[in-house]
């Protein structure tokens, strides 16, 4: 299992390559990747969807991310039977269309590969302590956290 | 000693990352250690008011209202997280 914070970008090809190498001999059982990346929009949804947002800046609590992170991917081993995860989280300046996160979960099958995928990337979303700020034209602004990302996250609090 | 760190918008509302906070009596929990940092008032006052939406975390674990504090503690007080 890994987790990591960093400025700069990654690529998904070398992180699923590694991911795989770091299996071993079960790398022979995987029979699933699941992965997802999140990236960086032009636009907020509380100005209608204009393109406003030039750049953003991603603070974080260093020590908790990396522990909080850990945890998050220790639940969804405990909960489906994959081989292993990676969750890499970029901080710092970000731009349109930058990579921000890429979770990727391996297993043998793909309903638990992309299971375990969602989950970790849902709980992230409301448990790991990152903030983003957008720069827009009418200057700097701290994002709102969205109900609808609670809404996500409290959808796994039910068994299944 | 208790090490206070702040992040985010509170970071930059109150003006400091961190501070050093000698034990309180009667501050035992994170509820009543919100508390006593909004009877500083100004910013303060304002910040950690009861309407507003703070979280904790206490050692590095996110913490609720009622999650114990001790002396040698790390708390830290953020907005709700929006990474991802």
């Amino acid at each position: 299992m890994a987790v990591r914070v960093q400025t700069g970008d990654f690529d998904l090809t070398r992180e699923v390559a590694q991911l795989r190498a770091a299996q071993g001999a079960r790398a022979a059982q995987i029979g699933a990747i699941a992965t997802f990346t999140g990236t960086v929009r032009d636009m907020n949804e509380d100005r209608g969807s204009v393109a406003a947002v030039s750049a953003m800046t991603l603070e974080h609590y260093p020590g908790m991310t990396e522990r909080a992170l850990a945890a998050i991917v220790a639940q969804a081993r405990e909960r489906w039977n994959i081989f292993d995860a990676l969750v890499v989280h970029r901080v710092g300046p970000l731009f349109p269309q930058d990579q921000i996160v890429l979770v990727a979960t391996v297993g043998a099958h793909r309903g638990e590969a992309f299971a375990a995928c969602e989950f970790i990337m849902d709980y992230l979303k409301t448990r790991a302590p990152f903030w983003k700020k957008e720069r827009t034209p009418e200057g700097e602004r701290w994002v709102d956290a969205r109900s609808s990302d609670d809404a996500a996250a409290d959808k796994w609090a039910a068994p299944g | 000693m208790i090490k206070l760190l702040y992040f985010a918008g509170l970071r930059e509302a109150l003006g400091t990352a961190s501070e050093a906070m000698l034990p309180v009596a009667g501050v035992a929990d994170v509820a009543s250690l919100r508390a006593h940092l909004a009877a500083r008032g100004g910013p303060w006052g304002e910040q950690f008011a009861p309407v507003r939406q703070l979280r904790a975390a206490v050692n590095q674990d996110l913490a609720v209202a009622e999650s114990a504090i001790a002396d040698g503690d790390e708390v830290a007080f953020f907005p709700p997280v929006t990474g991802g």
